[in-house]
């Protein structure tokens, strides 16, 4: 099947098989290898995107789902290579570790960022409860959220 | 996923069309938010020969509205809205308290609320909340359609009255008369992202009378209508959980009226606060 949908503002057509995921239509078609595959079943949130601004795990949407929709990967963060807060809170907090986590890290803080800007402690823990680091460096993930959220309610500072 | 083999996909844009695909492939799944779905096709649980997107199709609505003594919710209402929407806030707190522990922020953004019912998991998060709240189901087939109470509409594990070619189109809640109070109540392993070990919701009525809804502890979700009086030890016997990897059906059984307890005294608690608002 053919699908055209938005990939970080830019409009893509892709050939792809009805079984095949939007995570795998993503790394191997699209070669956007910043979304991680992981569990492969919703459980550790490594492939978060956002689908149409919200965030999703792509391994739990097939690509032919998307046909004219707006897919935000974590390549789609940074701007003419500007680091979006979220990332360069990540760096400054040293909150990234094996870092494979991370990009599914971000983009769920993002989507967090979207929907409240200025989130507790608590808030941020429940909005990242889908998102798993096996190396468990919950808690400065969780400061350089705060950090970003600080900064000017996670919006990109210019 | 699954399987190279062949699966077709279909996004029908009317009802006329998803009936047509249903009766040329009876083994056709469907497909609404999929976070059920996709997981049982990669592990070949589900070996449909078609999968069929409900979300385009224009009768099968995603809002949330009004409809006389009812808030309907459409099947392609998500997790999230139902979650963020005010007339469910304010009148089935319950029901927002049960969305907002499915699964993860991302979970929810896509699975809907009809979904988790048609899964009919007998520990669906939701389940005993809409039961509890009475509510019933919209069917719609090519014979037409026909409503049914929700605690009926759950046979067993993973299986609903839902005919070959039938699909949830709605679900009704009733909106309470008198002053009403609610809570829901979960047991858990772990603070997220768990399955229910026991859940539960009650709902008071300053009549005197409860009625509580229960997953997770029998084949299928279930109501008890009692009083706020009435020994809750009698719980128990409504109960006949399994012993699975969360929990013993020993375990299971004794905090049954322990959560009943506390999720009684909460409903009684926000009823005593709350105003008599039509």
């Amino acid at each position: 099947m053919t699908i055209v949908l938005t990939v970080n503002g830019s409009p893509r057509t892709v050939e792809c098989k009805p079984h095949h995921s939007l995570l795998e239509v993503l790394r191997e078609r699209l070669s956007l290898t910043g979304t991680k595959e992981c569990c492969d079943e919703g459980e550790c949130g490594a492939c978060t995107v956002l689908l149409n601004g919200r965030a999703v795990d792509a391994c739990l949407v097939l690509a032919v789902e998307c046909e004219g929709e707006t897919v935000q990967t974590i390549e789609g963060l940074a701007e003419n290579g500007r680091l979006d807060p979220l990332q360069q809170a990540f760096v400054e907090t040293g909150a990234v570790q094996c870092g494979f986590c991370i990009p599914g890290m971000i983009v769920a803080a993002r989507y967090l960022l979207s929907t409240n800007p200025h989130p507790s402690e608590d808030e941020i823990k429940e909005g990242l409860a889908g998102n798993l680091c096996r190396c468990a460096g919950y808690s400065r993930i969780v400061s350089a959220v705060s950090l970003a959220a600080e900064r000017g309610q996670g919006q990109r500072q210019d | 996923m699954a399987t190279e083999r062949r699966l077709e996909y279909a996004r029908p844009e009317s009802l006329d069309e998803l009936f047509g695909l249903l009766r040329a492939h009876p083994d056709a799944r469907l497909l609404a938010g999929g976070t059920d779905l996709l997981v049982r096709l990669r592990k070949g649980a589900d070996l449909p020969s078609m999968v069929v997107d409900l979300k385009r199709v224009a009768e099968v609505r995603h809002d949330i509205a009004r409809i006389g003594g009812f808030i309907r919710i459409g099947a392609r209402a998500v997790i999230t809205d139902v979650v963020g929407d005010k007339s469910l806030r304010e009148r089935f707190p319950a029901l927002v308290e049960a969305a907002l522990v499915v699964g993860s922020v991302q979970i929810r953004n896509r699975a809907t609320i009809a979904g988790n019912i048609c899964n009919a998991s007998p520990a669906a998060d939701t389940a005993p909340a809409l039961v509890a709240y009475d509510a019933s189901v919209n069917l719609i087939g090519p014979e037409g359609s026909r409503a049914l109470p929700l605690e009926q509409f759950f046979i067993g594990p993973g299986r609903t009255m839902l005919a070959t070619g039938e699909i949830v189109a709605s679900i009704d809640l009733p909106l309470p008369d008198g002053r009403t109070g609610s809570a829901f109540g979960r047991l858990t392993r772990r603070h997220g992202v768990d399955l229910a070990i026991v859940s539960l919701c009650c709902v008071t009525h300053d009549s005197g009378t409860a009625r509580f809804g229960f997953g997770a502890v029998g084949p299928r979700p279930f109501a008890v209508n009692t009083r706020w009086d009435a020994p809750l030890e009698d719980m128990r016997g409504h109960a006949s959980p399994i012993s699975d990897l969360r929990a013993g059906a020993e375990y299971r059984i004794a905090m049954l009226p322990v959560l009943t307890r506390r999720t009684l005294n909460t409903a009684l608690d926000r009823m005593r606060h709350a105003h008599t608002s039509p």
